[in-house]
């Protein structure tokens, strides 16, 4: 019950300012179409440069949490989800909004994505020390192996192929390595001087999710975005509270399956929402509902999209494997203010990581607060003109990140990097593997190098990397995630090539 | 060889060259020691581009549709502007008067609305200004970011 005794911080004026700062702007920003909470996380971090790292990651949390429960707003009012965890909270939701119930769905949207929420954020308060004393068992070589599993996980789980999602791993841990090389001062990979100094984490994350989705609403062209919009008759929220308590199940199913889900690496929120919402549809007598407005899949997916949320940072803070791409962005976040998430960040950070996670349990019933009193006015802004956002986000950018280093040579990078990732998606790669290599990278290599001082003077690196049950399990684990998403793809090429699947076409 | 197959083969080869590259460079520069990790590394994303690089060439990359020509050609000139805007205008001219009229030039390129209408003209202007302000009051005045000044600020 540590935790407890931090939560005067949170109370703070100016952290309670920057919670609600980071809950209403994170609920606009979830809510417009285009912008994903891992870019709006990206671009939030240089404004967070200039605080203490406690108020930093405030506004961060907050805006990790809002911008995932703000996606349901144009889910469900404009059938857009406003982030790939909302898509399966779109399929109902809608149907609700078009048949007049758009506050109710909005409604039950917040309250399951609360609970949801709360009970993640519980998880991640009650299981990260029990990790973190359980990670002081690890040596270099047993963290360097962890490393290579967040890269390996996320590039085989988050990419539809398996090739290119590690191939974008490995690009992500090569750009690590440019720069000097801080234990023999060498220099590595230097191409031009604006790689001197390494590449900034910061201004990478901005130009590597926020320059491809810049581009593209350019590529779009001049277009008018027709978007069909619903009107929202009142509600009475105590209806929607005792329907909430009453779809118990898929509550319960959405809660459950979102905080498993959250705890594997790499998964994120989109696989949890849609899992939530096949197996509350399995487990519901009401089968032929889901699909034509059915208040349990809102439920389901949304409480499932939220729990996700807390255990995402359960690897984050003890290993420093992040939970979901924009928990990466989160890594960078807590790097720049010089905290090393690992095995005892609790005996170095108290105060700044229980204040965090405390803040997170506030900002989940702020989030409820706010989300059901700002949605519909947060609609009115997702439809924000697409020049517009394209313009507002570029500027963005370009002044987020200049401001972490102060130096042009970043933006540039930033820029190269998001124009180079932008081409990269269009043929299938992801940017959550590179962007995992970029930040593990110099995590893994200095695991590396120690454990081969160490290994040179014992029984050598094939000894000391190879062997050990630890260093096996998690060898293991990173030959079976490979081997998991190689089967997996192996199968959808398969289906692809079946008669039935021609047959369909 | 089909349209798609030569948009997968391009990137393909260009990864293929970088990863070449790469893991030469890691396995002759010296000092050894500080190119150990990147020895491992290149041998993994040389191995993979490889892969990557004989799915491209034998049809079987499926992943990805490549950029459609309307696409680029849609991109092209808030492209040609971001560059304009990173690589000169921020120096040469200063970091506001550019951003600033790289958000007034991306905003009438892509605006739908007439382009021979006044009135239009004034809204593109008056959101450029507004947003602007903000950015300035954030950026400027909130967290006293020093920006490189050109010509003007």
């Amino acid at each position: 019950m540590e935790f407890l005794g931090y939560f005067g911080g949170v109370f703070e004026p100016i952290a309670l300012m920057l919670l609600f700062a980071g809950t209403v702007g994170g609920l606009i920003l979830g809510a417009t179409p285009g912008l994903s909470p891992t870019m709006a996380v990206a671009l939030l971090i240089p404004f967070t440069f200039h605080l203490s790292p406690t108020q930093g990651l405030i506004l961060l949390g907050a805006a990790y949490t809002s911008t995932v429960a703000g996606g349901a707003v144009s889910a469900i009012l404009l059938k857009i989800p406003g982030a790939p965890a909302n898509i399966a909270t779109a399929l109902d939701g809608n149907e609700m909004a078009k048949r007049g119930e758009g506050a109710r769905a909005l409604h039950l949207s917040f309250l399951a994505s609360g609970v949801g929420g709360v009970i993640g954020v519980l998880l991640l308060i009650f299981l990260t020390p029990v990790l973190a004393q359980w990670a002081l068992k690890f040596g270099p070589s047993h963290l360097f192996w962890i490393a290579i599993l967040g890269v390996t996980v996320i590039g085989s789980l988050d990419s539809k192929s398996f090739v290119k999602g590690l191939l974008s791993g490995c690009i992500g841990l090569w750009l690590s390595t440019i720069g000097t090389d801080d234990i023999m001062g060498a220099d590595r990979f230097i191409f031009v001087d604006a790689l001197s100094g390494g590449i900034t984490i910061i201004p990478a994350l901005i130009g590597l999710f926020a320059i491809p989705q810049v581009l593209d609403m350019f590529a779009k062209g001049r277009v008018s975005a027709v978007i069909d919009t619903v009107d929202v008759p009142r509600y009475k929220f105590l209806d929607s509270f005792k329907e909430l308590i009453r779809s118990f199940r898929a509550l319960s199913i959405g809660t459950v399956i979102g905080s498993i889900i959250g705890l594997i690496p790499g998964v994120g929120g989109q696989i949890a929402g849609l899992v939530a919402y096949d197996q509350a549809r399995n487990f519901s007598p009401q089968k032929d509902k889901f699909g034509t407005g059915h208040s349990e899949g809102v439920i389901a997916a949304e409480s499932a999209n939220n729990a996700m949320v807390g255990p995402s940072l359960v690897p984050l803070l003890t290993l420093s494997i992040p939970g979901s791409p924009t928990a990466a962005v989160l890594l960078g976040g807590l790097l720049i203010h010089g905290i090393f998430p690992g095995s005892d960040i609790f005996d170095k950070h108290p105060e700044v990581v229980w204040t965090f996670i405390n803040s997170m349990l506030l900002g989940q019933i702020l989030m409820v607060i706010f989300g059901i009193y700002t949605a519909a006015w947060a609609a009115r802004i997702a439809k924000a003109p697409i020049p517009i956002l394209a313009a507002g986000v570029l500027v963005l950018a370009l002044f987020g990140s200049y401001s972490v280093g102060q130096s042009m040579g970043d933006v540039q990078i930033m820029l190269v990097l998001g124009i180079g990732m932008y081409i990269l998606e269009k043929f299938g790669f992801s940017a959550a593997p590179l962007v995992l290599g970029l930040i593990l990278g110099p995590i893994a290599g200095d695991y590396f190098n120690n454990g081969s001082m160490i290994a040179a003077a014992q029984d050598g690196p094939w000894v000391y990397f190879f062997t050990g049950p630890l260093n096996i399990v998690l060898i293991v684990m990173v030959v079976a995630s490979i081997a998991y998403s190689f089967w997996t793809n192996m199968l959808r090429a398969s289906f692809a090539k079946s008669p039935l699947e021609g047959a369909s076409k | 060889m089909t349209n798609s197959r030569i948009q997968h083969v391009i990137p393909g080869a260009l990864i293929l060259a970088i990863a070449l590259l790469v893991t030469y460079l890691s396995f002759t520069e010296e000092p050894a020691e500080a190119f150990l990790f990147p020895r491992i590394i290149s041998v993994a994303f040389v191995g993979l581009a490889i892969w990557n690089f004989i799915r491209a060439a034998g049809g079987m990359a499926k992943v990805g549709r490549g950029v459609a020509l309307q696409d680029a050609k849609n991109l092209l000139p808030g492209l040609i502007v971001m560059l304009i805007l990173v690589f000169w205008a921020a120096k040469a001219l200063g970091f506001y008067v550019s951003a600033t009229i790289a958000f007034f030039t991306v905003y009438s390129i892509y605006d739908p609305a007439p382009h021979s209408s006044a009135k239009d003209w004034i809204k593109r202007a008056v959101i450029t200004a507004v947003f602007m302000a903000v950015i300035y009051s954030l950026f400027a005045l909130l967290l006293k970011v020093q920006t490189p000044r050109g010509m003007f600020i």
